[in-house]
């Protein structure tokens, strides 16, 4: 699934402009702690957190994530949005918690290990 | 694979630009071609080093070298230095400032994720006197040709 097809499909809004929604979904990881994250996300993955400020693009970038989505209906900083830019990284929002969207992605098979 | 010097500033505090010289050294190592694995090992390693300094150190500089069976990292502040080596690369263990925990930072793992991704580390600082912290990895041998 690419992003902008994940996006009509839950229903997630763009923060940036309309760069990176052509990447490949390839799963999800969830969390705060920038460490951790950088320690663990897989590849392709949609990172889901609340943290908004310009340090998360970096993680993104360096952990070659499809997007990150902003849950809990939190905003990216302006210069979040400015670098996310610039490096291609979409930043979506999500209004919900990420319990919620983390569950909804799951069950349609992002990050799913194939039955059998 | 061809041998590379290259050193990337870093500012104390910046938090704006925290992570650039990161990303260059990850879009270098990506033109080079080299192992897409062993690129984010490098890059895990480089970013918490970065960082390290950006939180606590000095202004210091991320020195890369590329040789033909290795690739050297260092990451070298002028800032306080290091009271307690050991302490500090225990997990959990986080000496970070309240605004950086807040931005998700002081997890106590920059140490720990740069031990489990770098095939060797060295640091060496104390208290005054910044820190240097060195990190190798070591490079598949090129396929040899008949």
């Amino acid at each position: 699934m690419k992003v902008r097809e994940m996006m009509e499909r839950f229903g997630l809004t763009a923060a940036t402009g309309g760069k990176g929604l052509d990447r490949e979904v390839k799963g999800g990881y969830c969390g705060d702690l920038l460490s951790e994250v950088m320690a663990s996300a897989p590849q392709g993955c949609v990172w889901l957190t609340v943290q908004g400020h310009q340090n998360i693009v970096a993680v993104a970038v360096l952990r070659e994530m499809a997007a990150v989505i902003l849950t809990g209906n939190r905003r990216p900083d302006e210069e979040t949005l400015r670098k996310a830019d610039q490096e291609g990284i979409p930043i979506l929002i999500w209004p919900q918690s990420a319990y919620d969207l983390a569950g909804r992605l799951y069950e349609s098979g992002v990050g799913k290990p194939a039955a059998g | 694979m061809a041998s590379l010097q290259k050193s990337f500033p870093i500012v104390a505090r910046d938090f704006v630009h925290a992570g650039e010289a990161s990303i260059h050294v990850q879009s270098i190592l990506k033109a080079m071609r080299m192992d897409p694995a062993l690129i984010r090992r490098i890059a895990i390693c480089c970013y918490e080093g970065e960082m390290n300094a950006v939180i606590h150190g000095g202004n210091g500089q991320i020195l890369l070298a590329i040789e033909a069976d290795q690739l050297n990292l260092a990451i070298n502040d002028d800032g306080p230095g290091i009271e307690d080596i050991e302490r500090a690369m225990q997990p959990g263990y986080s000496t970070a400032s309240e605004e950086a925990r807040e931005m998700g930072f002081g997890a106590g793992m920059g140490l720990t994720n740069m031990k489990n991704n770098a095939d060797a580390i060295h640091i060496d600082s104390a208290p005054g006197q910044g820190t240097r912290v060195t990190m190798r990895f070591a490079l598949p041998s090129p396929a040899e040709g008949p």
